[in-house]
């Protein structure tokens, strides 16, 4: 039993909206007229293409394989044929488009073989790479590789969180999966409790979901397993960020550099416990996600869509109002602007929320700064944001990096309260980004003058030597 | 008096005993300041600023042979660096060193290669392979866009590619918007 909660500092308290898309439960999403799936499921790399355009795919089936440690596998979300592989627009904020497999459906959901994988019979090793090849990620929108935090790292893992806090507005998928498939999320946790061979197992879940508290504590009842809780956390924005929910549910307070398997704790999200346990118990890969469609929309709730479906395919399930004039994916405090309806959903996407005019008007006009620290006060990560945006903004990126800009999750707390409207995560992002590029820049050089300064000694080798030959 | 003249005699032997030792044991290899510049400049080992190289351009500037605005690969930024380092007055980017480019790529037209090995002799950092009448390319990961592999082609096979921004490569903007002036 936790005898007591922690808290964290900072946060804000939004106006939540979760009931207009939490009463119904969730829908199947017809299958679309065409699939887009991006090679780039998983967080940093890209998976290697096993198809060739013509071939016919079944349900289920791999069509590009992992390759290396931070990669995932990628499935065909049904069965039907490649119609190319191609770079196609992706649900990325530059809108760019990325290497993608196209895939026509054929309406028969023919499915590969399914068999049931025996984790108890094989060494953990052996389980993480099978989560791998079934392309288990993190659902709660980085798409971090499950397999690869079950690993052991330094010290094992003792507790492992299942994050269903679902702190953002306006998005209920979590919260839809919790009250639906509690014993589905239970059965992914204790089979990742054995994998990380930890001991006990902690669900956060915010206060303001009573139905989903519930179903979970009704489903740790019907699994009878020891050393499970769910907890109830009190609703403040962002309680769903890792690190926060750690500080909540166990005191920890992760320092800057350290990950929570360094403490002993790793935290996944309830969407991926489910996954892990459809592909353990059914052998199924993760080709399909619940997603939230809400915002301006006449009929919003909670979708089961397959991944790579094209976001156009899917608003009008939801009806979009007349007035909405833009899309986001994520929520509104840390979502991006969705820059074409033609991107695919992918592992990642938790919502799509419709804006109009009048439910999210345009940004105000940003003010100056008038240092009244009210960010520094919500900071969640105890920054000191209008120092971060004085550096970030006159481009001293040293000082920023000095005031642990890297500490900053973009939770979007500090933009949401500064009273000169100034889109300060916009400038960390902003600085995050130069600073990674000039070091790829240095290493790159670095690189350059090596090599240059290995072509001299060579080139004065061969001089010295042919002088020897001359000479002898 | 003389007993005086004896201790500070003493403490001039000591004291230099002491700093010629710290010379020998503590002595820094190289010029730092070179170092330094050579770590501000791009590496792309172009030559354009007259050097056949960016150490040796370091060297140069570290002399004060040579101005801070003849590296077109560094652009304004690189002038910027290297005038907060060396404590000298920011100057635009000279003009007859060349323009600040995009950063871009070698492409070899594999077909029309003839396989002379001119520019494996010609890049700098060793990022063309192949072999005399053999197919050459660029190992485009290691190319730093100096163009001096171009010239050298009697065939004109290579072209200068500027390297297209990906979802990997793309980075957030800067958020400020600048005012635009009503006609």
């Amino acid at each position: 039993m936790i005898a007591k909660l922690f808290k964290f500092k900072g946060g804000v308290k939004p106006d939540s909206h979760k009931d207009v898309s939490a009463a119904a439960p969730i829908r199947v999403a017809p299958l679309p007229s065409h699939l887009i799936i991006p090679l780039r499921q998983s967080a940093r790399a890209m998976a290697r293409c096993l198809v060739q355009p013509g071939q016919t795919v079944l349900k289920g089936e791999m069509i590009a394989a992992a390759e290396g440690p931070l990669c995932t596998a990628v499935h065909a979300p049904t069965s039907g044929t490649v119609r190319a592989i191609a770079p196609q627009p992706v649900p990325h904020p530059s809108g760019l488009p990325a290497p993608s497999i196209i895939i026509d459906p054929d309406g028969l959901e023919r499915w590969i073989e399914r068999r049931p994988f025996d984790y108890r019979c094989v060494p953990a090793q052996e389980t993480r790479n099978y989560l791998r090849d079934c392309g288990v990620v993190g659902l709660g929108g980085a798409g971090f590789p499950s397999h690869v935090k079950l690993g052991p790292g330094e010290k094992g893992i003792e507790t492992l969180i299942l994050n269903g806090a679902e702190c953002e507005p306006w998005i209920t998928c979590d919260d839809r999966l919790m009250r639906e498939r509690a014993d589905g999320i239970l059965a992914g946790a204790s089979i990742m409790r054995h994998i990380a061979g930890a001991r006990r197992i902690l669900v956060g879940i915010e206060d303001n979901k009573p139905q989903a508290i519930a179903s979970m504590r009704a489903a740790v009842q019907r699994l009878g397993e020891a050393d499970i809780e769910v907890v109830a956390v009190p609703t403040r924005y962002p309680a769903g960020g890792e690190k926060q929910l750690i500080r909540v549910l166990t005191g920890i307070e992760i320092p800057f550099g350290k990950l929570g398997t360094h403490f002993g704790v790793q935290c996944f999200n309830v969407g991926s416990a489910h996954a892990v346990f459809r592909a353990i118990a059914h052998g199924e890969p993760l080709i399909s996600r619940v997603l939230t469609l809400s915002g301006n929309m006449a009929h919003p709730g909670n979708f089961e869509a397959l991944i790579g479906t094209p976001i156009r395919e899917l608003l009008p399930l939801a009806e979009p109002r007349t007035d909405t004039d833009r899309y986001l994916m994520g929520g509104p405090m840390m979502g991006v602007a969705l820059l074409s309806l033609d991107t695919p959903v992918i592992k990642g996407t938790n919502c799509i929320l419709a804006g109009s005019p009048a439910l999210f008007p345009p940004p105000p006009p940003e003010m100056p700064c008038i240092r009244c620290g009210e960010c520094a006060k919500v900071c969640p990560a105890e920054l000191q944001p209008f120092e971060l945006y004085w550096f970030s903004r006159a481009r001293i990126f040293g000082k920023a990096q000095e005031y642990s800009l890297f500490d900053c999750i973009e939770c979007g707390c500090c933009s949401y309260v500064c009273p000169s409207r100034i889109p300060l995560v916009d400038y960390f992002r902003f600085a995050k980004g130069e600073i990674w590029a000039r070091e790829k820049e240095k290493a790159a050089a670095d690189i350059a003058r090596e090599r240059y300064e290995l072509r001299l000694a060579r080139e004065e080798r061969e001089k010295a030597e042919k002088a020897a030959k001359l000479a002898a | 008096m003389i007993e005086a003249l004896l201790v500070m005699a003493l403490g001039a032997v000591l004291l230099g005993a002491a700093l010629g030792y710290a010379a020998v044991r503590f002595r820094v290899e190289g010029d730092p300041l070179v170092e330094k510049i050579d770590a501000i400049l791009p590496q792309t080992q172009c030559g354009q600023c007259g050097f056949p190289g960016c150490k040796p351009y370091a060297t140069a500037i570290a002399k004060g042979e040579a101005e801070i605005n003849q590296c077109p690969p560094g652009g304004e930024e690189g002038i910027h660096k290297l005038a907060d380092l060396l404590g000298r007055e920011f100057k635009p980017l000279s003009a007859e060193h060349g323009i600040e480019k995009p950063k871009s790529v070698a492409i070899i037209d594999e077909q029309a290669c003839i396989g002379c090995t001119l520019c494996i002799q010609a890049c700098p950092v060793d990022a063309i392979v192949g072999a005399a009448k053999q197919m050459h390319t660029v190992v485009a990961a290691q190319c730093t866009g100096c163009e001096l592999c171009v010239a050298p082609c009697p065939v004109d096979c290579i072209r200068m590619e500027a390297i297209q921004e990906t979802v990997d490569t793309w980075k957030w903007k800067y958020p400020v918007i600048k005012l635009r002036q009503a006609a």
